[in-house]
């Protein structure tokens, strides 16, 4: 019986140690647009596989020098395709490992109810004193929003109004706290089970810029990180397919 | 080579560090002298919300002040009560957050210059009959010469390297709330890297050779 027990022991004892050796940990850099979803599939993925998923958020841009200058993300989750595809021909991201996580859309939103119409004819009005959005340098919802702007010939009589936030995160938090009346933010940040969280908006019609489309990639670091392999996986399973859609991305 | 944009935000960069500097001399000169002087019970907490800046990150300072002077805010309502607006994403705005984060700096060197005067001249000026403000103006104010001198600098040269409050509340406007330090973070940001170091080592310098003629100065002093 003690025997038994014993043996049970130690195959309970390599069991663990056979996960412990297994579990690793994998540093992420995400686009501050894919903050919430990215949150919750790592808390899915980390119970699921038992890795550890370690999250930075902010503007793309910022990523790409930080990445460039040798920053130690792992895995990068762009809200772009062209930073991705950039890192990959520097060298920086291992060849072949890029693939499409998202498709963002850009929505116009106010905190206010009845502020934005249903068609974005707002911004033709004009009768607000600051319009949001990130940073077209680096940030691609900012660049895709000017985009909007120029093809609704509208960019030049709002360029006064124009405030920018250092990534999208932080010009949801303008118009959140109501000193910008209204700015381009990514829908999923105003996008929650199926509606909008509060006030009103106007989902940018996808012809009037280029596509949204967020791809990830395996940096240089992660290249032998069974980790980020294993989130790879994880991001393309229906389960985080289920999470990114319940944040009105597309796929 | 600095662009248009470079030479736009340190001409706005020194706008408001100057602005900052004329108001916090003005409105930090009775409080340092209150702080000195007084022995009120609200001396203790007075004294620590104006050394809050020190250690608070400027974050912090600029998320509350984007909350308050939002138009759900106090500030807020009492400015668009007064017919000004709101404060965010304008000059005005960021003097303000600079008042603000700048204040022990301008405060802190003012109340001790005051504190080394000691009670001995006052109470001169009083048996010779001198009032309040004449003393103030023509005992105190001279004494305390050298202390408003490390207080105006310091506040100056800490109201231009201001970055986390500017980003808060600014809003990245050229030529309204553009301030070098956001400058330098987009153009970092943006790999340009040349026109980073131009003003980055604009920035080295000018921080160095204020606090070497303000050290200069006091080590002169002492001897």
């Amino acid at each position: 019986m003690r025997a038994i027990l014993a043996r049970l022991l130690c195959a309970a004892a390599a069991v663990l140690s056979c996960a412990a050796a297994q579990a690793a940990e994998v540093s992420v850099a995400v686009a501050a647009n894919f903050t919430a979803p990215m949150q919750k599939i790592a808390a899915v993925f980390e119970r699921d596989t038992g890795h550890k998923a370690r999250l930075a958020f902010g503007a793309t841009g910022k990523f790409y020098a930080q990445i460039r200058n040798g920053a130690p993300f792992e895995l990068f989750l762009s809200a772009d395709d062209t930073t991705p595809a950039k890192l990959e021909e520097d060298g920086s991201a291992v060849a072949g490992s890029r693939f499409t996580y998202a498709i963002g859309k850009l929505v116009l939103w106010s905190a206010q109810a009845g502020v934005v119409d249903d068609q974005g004819e707002v911004l033709k009005r004009g009768a607000f004193a600051h319009l949001a959005v990130a940073n077209p340098k680096t940030a691609p919802y900012g660049a895709a929003a000017l985009e909007v702007l120029r093809k609704l010939g509208v960019a030049e009589a709002l360029a006064p109004k124009l405030v920018t936030g250092e990534n999208i995160a932080q010009t949801h938090q303008f118009v959140a706290t109501g000193n910008a009346e209204l700015g381009f933010v990514a829908l999923s940040q105003v996008w929650a089970e199926g509606r909008l969280s509060g006030g009103s908006a106007w989902l940018v019609p996808a012809e009037l810029h280029a596509p949204l489309r967020q791809d990830a990639v395996i940096l240089a670091k992660g290249r032998d990180n069974p980790a980020a392999r294993a989130l790879v996986e994880y991001l393309r399973g229906a389960k985080a397919a289920a999470i990114i859609k319940s944040y009105g991305y597309g796929q | 080579m600095p662009s248009a944009a470079d030479f736009a935000a340190i001409r706005l960069t020194l706008e408001l560090a100057a602005v900052t500097t004329a108001i916090l001399l003005v409105v930090g000169t009775p409080l340092a002298w209150w702080l000195a002087r007084t022995r009120s019970r609200l001396k203790g907490v007075i004294g620590a919300v104006v050394a809050l800046p020190l250690v608070l990150p400027p974050t912090v300072i600029g998320f509350y002040l984007l909350v308050t002077m939002g138009p759900h805010g106090p500030i807020g309502q009492l400015t668009q009560a007064l017919g000004i607006g709101l404060l965010p994403f304008s000059f005005a705005g960021l003097v303000v957050g600079s008042v603000f984060y700048s204040l022990p700096f301008v405060v802190q060197p003012l109340q001790q210059a005051f504190e080394a005067i000691g009670e001995r001249p006052l109470e001169v000026a009083a048996t010779l009959r001198a009032g309040a403000l004449d003393t103030f103006f023509s005992v105190v104010l001279p004494l305390a010469r050298p202390g408003f001198v490390t207080a105006a600098v310091l506040g100056f040269a800490h109201t231009v390297g201001e970055f986390g409050v500017v980003l808060m509340i600014g809003g990245n406007i050229p030529e309204k709330t553009r301030v070098v330090s956001v400058q330098i973070y987009d153009h970092v940001e943006a790999l340009e890297y040349a026109q980073a170091h131009w003003l980055s080592a604009g920035m080295l310098a000018f921080s160095f050779l204020v606090l070497f003629l303000l050290h200069s100065r006091k080590s002169g002093g002492v001897r």
